[in-house]
């Protein structure tokens, strides 16, 4: 589904610098970005890529050096006081206050906001009901699934057009994982422009399209099924009984480029065509057994693992 | 088969009314993997803090290489090395103090401790960043360094607590590489995650539900006798069926 951006794009960002302590650390370096209105973006990439910082700009938060950034028609830094409004910002660390309860929590941001839970109920009825049996109990007794729901209800109390979600699944199991996108999938049909940055490629394969980013810079931008189908290379999944062996004897294997630990498998590219008949003659040789080899698709984490590699 | 180097025997852990763990049982083998696995809630964090002595059970036992957590906690402290997910490093000291100081605490000194410093630079080629503080490193860097501590004084048994958490694909399979490692130089490693690809690294996986075993076997096992493809699919259908969802 390729979702282009409509001529009024919620986020426009041009030329974006930031840099910290006397522009000693760069943590953004040149960021040029669009994101769609009712777009679902993820924001991708390793640590220290920029991506916080990119939020915290976009929540107005902090000052960028250099660039111009407009968040549904309001600039970041003149208009802030609009923005935050019409913003809801949860941050990677969530500050849910530990020791109020969920309901004091959720009535103490609906306040912040100068509205009530009541007033924009329609909106977190979905959420808040799978958090009404805890209502009464302090936010340090729920669990990792629980608090980051109740992070995204406070998130959304006061009706934000945009959500910004750093990392809002981390330390979160896969059960409750699901179960938060399911939200986010219903967010998007109310028609909510959203950025989450996440570590899980899952996820971002989820979102209309993946912003990676490296070193303070955009290295991709594009839907999930292109970031694929741009892999251009065989992959291949390849198995035995010894399976932290059988990754460094790929490593060692000449026509090996890439050896990555995929779960149940390693993925493996190759420098040149390879017959896996041979390979499976190599790595009986390193005395591997059970041995299967096969041609699969790409993931969106091959695709990450690839660009970085690079 | 190998000597079991973690006994875990009916251990229960109540808070007031509610069973948070209820009578688990199981043996964890030397220089295995062993991946600790189960949805918030489910009890993991309270049994894993149990069993390597931070929380005292309200019912049954837990030996640690032979000895009784509850009672012999010095000894096996010494033994064991701890890695949290939220705190593992002081993030105001450098690399070279934090090393220093664990190391200390472990009983470590003069050169055997300056060699350990040597040894964990070259490692993750950090020699240019030894004398930064640790908050300046990429979480990344600081989850290895904090893994690379907590085994520098060469424990038997190592515990794990989500150490990939909110880590890049990338370095998440560095880290793994790490955790191989060790348990080749025949280190068990005890290790929680949310990541079921994962999983898969593990010896063995024992899955947590509403404060039971619900399964504890090879990942390959699992898969085959639940007759599914991955272990996302395994533990999605065991949490799936828990009652308890807070």
């Amino acid at each position: 589904m390729e979702k282009s951006i409509s001529s009024n794009p919620a986020v426009i960002i041009q030329g974006l610098r930031k840099t910290y302590e006397n522009k000693s650390v760069t943590a953004i370096k040149h960021l040029d970005l669009s994101v769609g209105d009712g777009e679902l973006l993820a924001l991708i990439g390793p640590d220290g890529a920029g991506k916080t910082s990119l939020f915290r700009i976009l929540a107005t938060l902090i000052l960028p050096d250099e660039g111009m950034v407009r968040v549904l028609g309001h600039d970041v830094v003149r208009e802030f006081e609009a923005l935050r409004l019409i913003t809801g910002y949860m941050p990677g660390r969530f500050a849910l206050y530990q020791d109020l309860t969920v309901l004091e929590n959720l009535s103490f941001f609906a306040t912040v906001f100068n509205t009530t839970i009541e007033e924009n109920y329609d909106l977190i009825k979905d959420i808040y009901g799978q958090l009404e049996p805890f209502k009464h109990r302090r936010a340090s007794q729920l669990s990792g699934g629980m608090k980051q729901k109740l992070a995204l209800c406070c998130t959304l109390v006061h009706k934000p057009s945009i959500l910004l979600l750093d990392e809002p699944t981390t330390g979160v199991d896969p059960v409750s994982r699901q179960e938060f996108w399911d939200i986010l999938g219903k967010l998007k049909e109310e028609g909510m422009t959203m950025i989450v940055s996440t570590p899980y490629m899952d996820e971002a394969r989820r979102c209309d399209r993946i912003a990676m980013m490296h070193h303070g810079e955009l290295l991709d931008i594009s839907t999930p099924d292109d970031l694929i189908s741009s892999f251009g290379k065989p992959l291949y999944a390849v198995q035995s009984d010894r399976m932290f062996a059988l990754l460094q004897d790929l490593r060692k294997y000449d026509a090996t480029d890439t050896c990555f630990a995929f779960g149940e498998a390693h993925h493996v590219t190759f420098k040149k065509p390879i017959e896996p008949a041979d390979l499976n003659g190599y790595l009986q040789m390193q005395g591997h057994h059970h041995i299967d080899i096969q041609r699969i698709q790409p993931t969106v984490e091959d695709c990450f693992m690839d660009q970085l590699a690079s | 088969m190998e000597k079991s180097v973690i006994q875990v025997r009916e251990l229960t852990k109540k808070f007031g009314s509610f069973t948070a763990v209820d009578h688990i049982g199981f043996d964890v083998y030397k220089g295995e993997i062993f991946g600790f696995l189960g949805a918030n809630g489910a009890g993991k964090t309270t049994a894993m803090r149990m069993i390597c002595g931070l929380l005292t059970p309200t019912s049954g036992e837990v030996k640690v290489l032979g000895l009784n957590i509850a009672t012999q906690t010095d000894t096996i402290k010494r033994q064991i090395g701890y890695m949290s997910q939220k705190f593992s490093l002081y993030d105001g000291l450098t690399v070279r103090e934090n090393v220093r100081f664990y190391g200390g605490i472990y009983g470590m000194r003069g050169k055997q401790l300056q060699q350990k410093i040597d040894e964990l630079a070259d490692k993750l080629g950090l020699e240019d960043k030894i004398d930064q503080q640790v908050k300046s490193l990429p979480l990344g860097w600081k989850q290895k360094l904090a893994f690379l501590v907590a085994i520098q004084h060469d424990p038997k048994v190592v515990f794990l607590d989500e150490p990939t958490g909110g880590v890049d694909p990338i370095t998440r399979r560095q880290f793994w590489e790490l955790i191989y490692e060790a348990a080749e130089r025949g280190i068990t490693v005890f290790v929680t995650t949310h990541y079921m690809d994962e999983a898969e690294y593990c010896d063995r996986v024992c899955i947590m539900v509403d404060g039971h075993v619900a399964a504890l076997d090879r990942p390959e096992h699992l898969r085959h006798k639940m007759k599914k493809e991955t272990m996302h699919e395994v533990f999605y259908q065991l949490a799936r069926a828990a009652q308890r969802r807070d």
